[in-house]
């Protein structure tokens, strides 16, 4: 088949003014920080620096949280829930009226192809602020109480940056919560748009503060004495971190961490689609989703064919300049993860499994990985077991439906997973045996705001989104 | 002559109820229970780590018949349960009296309070999904219901002070939504548990559902906290304990009830003990044609 070629389509970087230097977002101001250390934030498909910003200290930290302790105590947590509502409204209009904006600054930040951002990221959260904005003043019918806890300590990471600020601060303010956020090192600079939002709506100073830095500033953010309640997305190693840290605290808290999400295809699925489907379950933002299925299980008897389906697929996959309109798989985020990426596939080789990639080529600068299959995977391999969090399956076969679920539920992860079959009845047996918070069949990452999204067992605990993403602010 | 020798009681072991067997502690101790006034009552297992760890197989053996029963099904069973209670009356009374040291007119009372626990707990079997679960009304063409689901073997230390009411309200809610649980009774007063568990064996509800263990807080609360194959834990009777059970819960990321709330005293308590021990399962399928 004839393959035409795509003429590049970038989306003006223009639109976006990124100022040379950030401050601190506390009490409703820049202010500069008080530690000297900046970080520089790049991008990570040319590795040009794009900004420098600043790791907050613990003094830093300490000054967030008494503004958000004042704000709470006088303005939000007394006002009506119908006036704070309007505030919240009044933020997801502005994420809309600048959401391309906001989408080409995502992309320079994090790298993530731009159809993604504005497409998915942006839409989804502007909604997600629409979406809490109405429950402000309707917690009395949500069955969770309708007093607020306080302060809340916020740690999100940088694989959707500004999604993953919407899913903490929005219930965090229409409940009647301050917070204090600390964005990921490598993606402050959505976060920091959001606080010029915060001031353009006109929100009350001390609501949201914002502190940047990296790791020793989220342990001052979690640690501190101020903070009622503790929420972070984030790796599973450092949620066990912050569960030792709180333990004892009486801080509530809720995790939202890692997986290995297994995708089913039984040998009855719609082809094609389940095809999409694992590309978009894997794929989907360069693999860096902690839901990624990244874990294929296919019947044996379809195998063959459906592995051929998907490298002719994967052939098509368009990698390169995150602002092209036609890219589907953009820049790695950092460096790091891109060492660890590189690690995890090495040690698939090492144990034995096959790597296979399509022939594209890599940009000269910046943090690229080709999208990779492993076949001839096992269970014991590190590739089956361990959260790559890049472009990488890992593929599995099975006989039986039971063997199926076995293997989908032998990891200490229960985050997501995949079902593709055209059989009702097997879709929902399968579906009420996995051991997951989150079950897409006959489709994969497909999010919203109503819809409550967390994981099982090692993945984390608590809710996020819906109502029942209330539970975790209200006392 | 005239038979006027008096008989001799049969009195009781206390044993231990492990997968719905009675074992003694592998370890083959025992310790002496008294009554508040000082009086030797009878000896209770003292059970060791090793009762833990087969606790804790017992009960992650027993989850998927139990959570994979109907509600309709694990509400009956909890019914039965206060069946059997109601039926042993006399016995419950007569030991809650002794570990409580309170009057028989008390004791009688808690009993029928820890009976009405499990009808009450019974009724929420099959109310829990429709209260907690349902569809999502997500911006796309897709079918979205969201349902709890039960989130596997919990670790529940009874509290102390209420050996028989208190152990039952921190019970009944964690299995009543299709949980196991491998419970440490009240340590002091752990007689009228092992009674319990002779109802429970005699109920319906399938070995391993609900295993207690009598024995030092001490001892046996480490290892049930840290032990990789428990989901979630009631810290309801963990004292001084319970600071240092959340950190070791935190290395796999258990889910923690923490002291405090003494709601389990409350005779209509809501889902306040049964939420902490759920998962929100949320399915996506697209509707099309």
């Amino acid at each position: 088949m004839e393959i035409f070629e795509y003429a590049p389509a970038p989306e003006s970087r223009s639109i976006v003014t990124i100022r040379p230097s950030y401050d601190l977002f506390i009490d409703g101001e820049f202010v500069a920080a008080k530690s000297d250390e900046r970080i520089v934030t790049v991008n990570p498909a040319d590795e040009e620096p794009l900004s420098e910003v600043a790791a907050a200290g613990e003094a830093d930290v300490d000054r967030a949280f008494t503004a958000a302790r004042r704000a709470f105590e006088r303005v939000w947590s007394p006002m009506p829930g119908a006036e704070r509502g309007k505030y919240l409204f009044r933020i997801a209009r502005i994420i809309q009226e600048r959401a391309r904006e906001l989408a080409v600054l995502e992309s320079l930040d994090n790298g993530k192809p731009i159809k993604e951002t504005r497409d998915i990221d942006l839409p989804l959260v502007a909604a997600h602020f629409f979406y809490y904005a109405g429950w402000a003043d309707k917690l009395a019918h949500a069955g969770f109480g309708t007093r607020p806890l306080g302060v809340a300590a916020q740690v999100i990471p940088w694989n959707f940056p500004l999604l993953m600020l919407a899913w903490k601060v929005a219930p965090a303010l229409a409940t009647g919560n301050t917070v204090v956020l600390k964005p990921a090192e490598t993606t402050p600079l959505t976060a920091l748009a959001f606080a010029e939002i915060c001031q353009e709506a006109g929100l009350p100073p001390g609501v949201v503060n914002i502190v940047t830095g990296a790791g020793d500033t989220g342990r001052a953010v979690v640690a501190h004495p101020g903070a009622d309640k503790v929420a972070f997305t984030g790796s599973t190693d450092v949620g066990r971190e912050i569960a030792r840290a709180v333990a004892g605290t009486g801080k509530r808290l809720t995790l939202e961490l890692g997986g290995k999400g297994a995708n089913i295809v039984y040998d009855d699925a719609a082809i094609d689609q389940a095809v999409e489907g694992i590309v978009s379950g894997i794929f989907f933002n360069q693999g860096h989703v902690c839901c990624a299925g990244s874990r294929l299980l296919v019947q044996e008897s379809i195998a063959e064919e459906l592995l051929a389906k998907l490298r002719a697929r994967i052939e098509r996959l368009r990698l390169g300049d995150p602002l092209d309109k036609n890219t589907d798989i953009g820049a790695v985020n950092s460096a790091a993860q891109l060492a660890r990426i590189r690690e995890l596939a090495a040690a698939g080789e090492a144990e034995g499994a096959t790597g296979w990639s399509p022939a594209c080529p890599l940009p000269e600068r910046g943090y690229w990985f080709r999208p990779t299959v492993f076949t001839g995977v096992t269970q014991a391999h590190r590739i089956a077991r361990e959260e790559i969090f890049g472009p990488v399956l890992s593929v599995l076969t099975f006989r039986t439906p039971e063997e199926a679920v076995a293997k989908a539920n032998n990891t200490p992860y229960g985050l997501s997973a995949g079902v593709w079959t055209e059989k009702g009845s097997l879709m929902l047996w399968t579906a009420s045996r996995l051991r997951a918070g989150v079950v897409w069949s006959n489709t994969f990452n497909v999010f919203d705001p109503a819809s409550p999204f967390g994981g099982y067992k090692e993945s984390g605990y608590g809710r996020e989104g819906g109502r029942h993403g209330l539970e975790a602010y209200l006392g | 002559m005239a038979d006027i020798s008096p008989r001799i009681g049969v009195r009781k072991t206390y044993k231990l109820y492990v997968g719905g067997a009675f074992p003694r502690s592998e370890s083959g101790r025992s310790y002496p229970v008294t009554s508040p006034a000082g009086d030797h009552l009878a000896n209770a297992a003292l059970a060791s780590r090793k009762d833990v760890r087969d606790a804790v197989v017992a009960a992650r053996k027993a989850f998927p018949g139990w959570s994979g029963r109907t509600a309709y099904n694990r509400g009956q069973i909890l019914y039965r349960i206060a069946e059997m209670m109601e039926g042993r009356r006399a016995q419950f009374a007569e030991e809650v009296a002794a570990a409580e040291g309170v009057s028989a007119a008390r004791a009688q009372a808690l009993v029928s309070a820890a009976v009405d626990r499990w009808v009450y707990y019974a009724g929420w079997a099959d109310k829990i999904g429709q209260v907690l679960g349902g569809a999502n009304p997500v911006s796309g063409p897709y079918f979205n219901l969201s349902e709890p689901e039960p989130t596997g073997v919990v670790g529940v230390f009874a509290p102390a002070g209420s050996p028989l009411l208190g152990l039952v309200s921190v019970l009944a809610p964690v299995i009543t939504s299709g949980n196991t649980a491998v419970l440490v009774a009240d340590e002091r007063a752990p007689l009228p548990a092992v009674t319990l568990a002779e109802a429970l064996a005699t109920s319906d509800l399938p070995g391993g559902v609900a295993n207690i263990l009598t024995g030092r807080l001490a001892e046996l609360a480490p290892p049930l906290a840290g032990h990789a194959d428990v989901n979630a834990l009631d810290l309801a009777g963990a004292g001084g304990l319970a600071a240092e059970l959340e950190a070791l819960a935190a290395t796999t990321l258990k889910r923690v009830l923490r002291p405090g709330a003494d709601d389990w005293n409350d005779a209509d308590p809501g889902l306040s003990r049964i939420r902490p021990f759920l998962e929100t399962k949320t399915v996506w399928h697209p509707i099309g044609r």
